[in-house]
């Protein structure tokens, strides 16, 4: 690239505009729009079926948009695919590594492809895996799988990552240990794009986060500025003896309570003042001589943001 | 009872397991009996050299019923033709006493026929007609004819079987998919096949020939342009084959599926058994087209009769155009994910 175009393109690593998919009837992507900082690391996070993948894999050039326009590193996959794919790395949401090489062999193998990038012993030491060289990838454990993967997608140096549900079916030490590769890699100043469904992974990575359902983006924003949305300091859940006694705009007249959701196991009050409000909680059941069951408060999530703006949760549908 | 019909119900409900079970036998059958029906007796094909006496000797053998004189310019070439059985017997000229010296395979059932025939033609009454000489060497038996035709077929299985199988579990594993998002050129995954395929291909075949030839005494009269050449171009029809097969199976059940629709013709009509000149005049052309038909021609030539490379390019061309042409085709319509 011509340093004007560097110019012109710098602090911009993908810009996607109206990006519209369908499969049949179904709308997959429905005219998402997001643009992504240079050297900063942008999450999308959704429940199942939110239209994660389909995104990121026409931003990897695996699929063709409907309707949209796409930029990749200041290039688009119809003119310069072979450009792009140099300087991206790729890990995809099931990625099935041929069982009977070696660790040792599948980065070698992915090496190969391209014209520049590490050397392919200290990729297996970046992703942790340097006792299991000479391991057959059959051998290799699911966290273990993943952080091949992983490096498999690191062999270029890419200047932008796509992750597409990196830790989904990990261990907690292992999604930790992912997290840290990612972390790692922010530091050294690439960019990166990850898809996921946990919202602790999203509050983790991303500098920047939009939150979609259902093909559309419903809030975007860092993660601090969409939790502060919510205009609440602390969410409160509790199960009270009987559910049935009193009505959700009683509940929603005590002091400082904003919002009141009743869910299959508890009621949840976003709240903006916590102590008051709980004192308020406890003297109306008490007036209504009703027990308290259970109570919990803990700080507004990402999830408790996304259940207030759809009605639905981010897992487990 | 109920596990019983259980096994039924799912055994009706898979179509290429009834195909294999009940059609296959008897298209198998079917083709036999087309192949080896039989409206006369079977010909006797004669030659005798050029030398003094031989209009006589033509003349004489014509009034035998069942005899065909083929033609016999060059006795180097007429001895050749008797060995690899396209000639049942050879008239060579006379010896000491002025009798017809005849050349005849031992190990053929149709030399004594033919032997018959010529003696039918030839003999006086008390007549010691001619002496009987047996050629060097061998290649007109049975197992000579069969056994090329074996490695032929041989080579075809595990050529489209090793290529399409692999890359219809590539795809079905996604790992064609992975490999798409980067640089990889197409036409040089592709290409990598056919060089892998290329190496097995020379070690099969050298294992098996050195097997025929040194335990069946199989001949081999080849020299080594001529085997690199057919090794090449059976590598290459056979994976290029596999690969244009399978290069839109979306699973290994349909890849299976796809090959063997595609090679069981050529077990059929390829001469693996037998001659392909048994079926009719009419379809020869379309036979001599298939791949496996080229390889074990071309293999035969170059085992039992040593011909060259030059002389065998006719076949060389079918597997090399094949091998071209499928590779080229499956670029264009491989399906990656």
């Amino acid at each position: 690239m011509s340093a004007i175009e560097n110019l012109k393109t710098s602090g911009c690593a993908v810009r996607v505009s109206g990006l519209t998919k369908s499969y049949g009837d179904l709308v997959a992507v429905n005219s998402i729009d997001f643009e992504v900082r240079e050297g900063t690391c942008m999450g999308i996070l959704g429940p199942n079926g939110a239209g994660k993948t389909t995104t990121i894999e026409i931003l990897e050039g695996l699929k063709q948009a409907d309707s949209g326009s796409v930029e990749v590193l200041g290039r688009t996959w119809n003119k310069d695919a072979d450009a792009i794919r140099e300087r991206i790395g790729v890990q995809l949401q099931e990625t099935v590594l041929t069982e009977k090489l070696t660790v040792l062999e599948t980065v070698r193998l992915f090496r190969s492809f391209y014209s520049s990038g590490d050397d392919y012993r200290e990729v297996i030491e970046l992703v942790g895996l340097t006792e299991k060289e000479s391991s057959r990838v059959g051998d290799l454990s699911g966290g273990q799988k993943q952080r091949l993967a992983l490096g498999c997608a690191l062999v270029n140096k890419p200047e932008l990552l796509f992750l597409d549900e990196p830790t989904t079916g990990l261990d907690p030490q292992a999604r930790r240990r992912v997290w840290e590769i990612v972390g790692e890699l922010k530091r050294q100043g690439g960019t990166v794009i990850l898809t996921t469904h946990y919202m602790d992974e999203a509050e983790q990575l991303a500098d920047d986060l939009i939150i979609v359902d259902h093909g559309s983006v419903v809030t975007r924003g860092t993660p601090q500025e969409i939790i502060a949305g919510l205009e609440a300091e602390s969410v409160v859940s509790f199960v009270p003896a009987e559910r049935a006694k009193f009505e959700d705009d009683e509940l929603r007249a005590l002091v400082g309570v904003q919002e009141v959701r009743r869910e299959a196991d508890s009621i949840v009050l976003a709240v903006t003042d916590t102590q008051r409000a709980i004192g308020a909680l406890y003297q109306f059941l008490n007036e209504r001589g009703l027990e308290l069951l259970d109570l919990n408060t803990h700080r507004p999530t990402l999830e408790d943001v996304f259940v207030s703006l759809t009605g639905h949760h981010l897992r487990d549908e | 009872m109920r596990l019983t019909r259980m096994h039924l119900s799912l055994f009706l409900r898979e179509p290429e397991a009834m195909f294999w079970t009940f059609g296959f036998p008897i298209i198998i059958s079917a083709v036999m009996g087309f192949a080896f029906r039989r409206g006369e007796l079977p010909e006797s094909r004669i030659a005798v050299l050029p030398g003094p006496g031989q209009a006589e000797l033509i003349e004489r053998l014509e009034d035998i019923p069942h005899v065909v004189i083929a033609e016999a310019l060059d006795e180097t070439e007429a001895r050749r033709s008797l060995l690899s059985g396209k000639l049942d017997a050879l008239l060579i000229g006379t010896d000491a006493d002025g009798k017809p010296v005849l050349l005849l395979d031992p190990d053929r059932v149709e030399a004594e026929t033919a032997r018959l025939r010529i003696e039918l033609a030839l003999r006086g009454p008390g007549d010691d007609f001619a002496s009987i000489e047996h050629p060097q060497g061998n290649g007109s038996r049975y197992i000579d004819f069969l056994y090329p035709g074996l490695l032929g077929l041989n080579l075809m299985s595990t050529g489209m079987w090793s290529v399409g199988f692999a890359i219809a579990r590539m795809r079905q594993q996604k790992v064609l998919r992975r490999l798409l998002v980067t640089p990889m050129r197409k036409s040089s995954f592709l290409a990598s096949l056919f060089f892998a395929r290329l190496v097995f291909l020379i070690l099969e075949l050298s294992i098996l020939i050195a097997f025929g030839v040194f335990v069946l005494e199989i001949p081999f009269r080849a020299n080594w342009f001529s085997f690199v050449a057919v090794c090449v171009g059976g590598a290459a029809a056979f994976s290029g084959l596999g690969l244009l097969a399978c290069g839109r199976s979306q699973t290994i059940e349909g890849a299976s599926g796809m090959l063997n629709f595609v090679m069981m013709p050529m077990w059929l009509l390829s001469g693996v058994f037998f001659s392909y000149e048994r079926f009719p005049d009419v379809m020869q052309p379309i036979i001599k087209l298939l791949p496996l038909t080229a390889l074990n021609d071309s293999l035969r030539q170059m085992m039992l009769e040593g011909q060259s490379v030059v002389d065998i390019l006719p076949e060389l061309g079918v597997l090399g155009i094949c091998g071209v042409g499928s590779f080229l085709i499956a670029l264009k319509i491989f399906r990656w994910q």
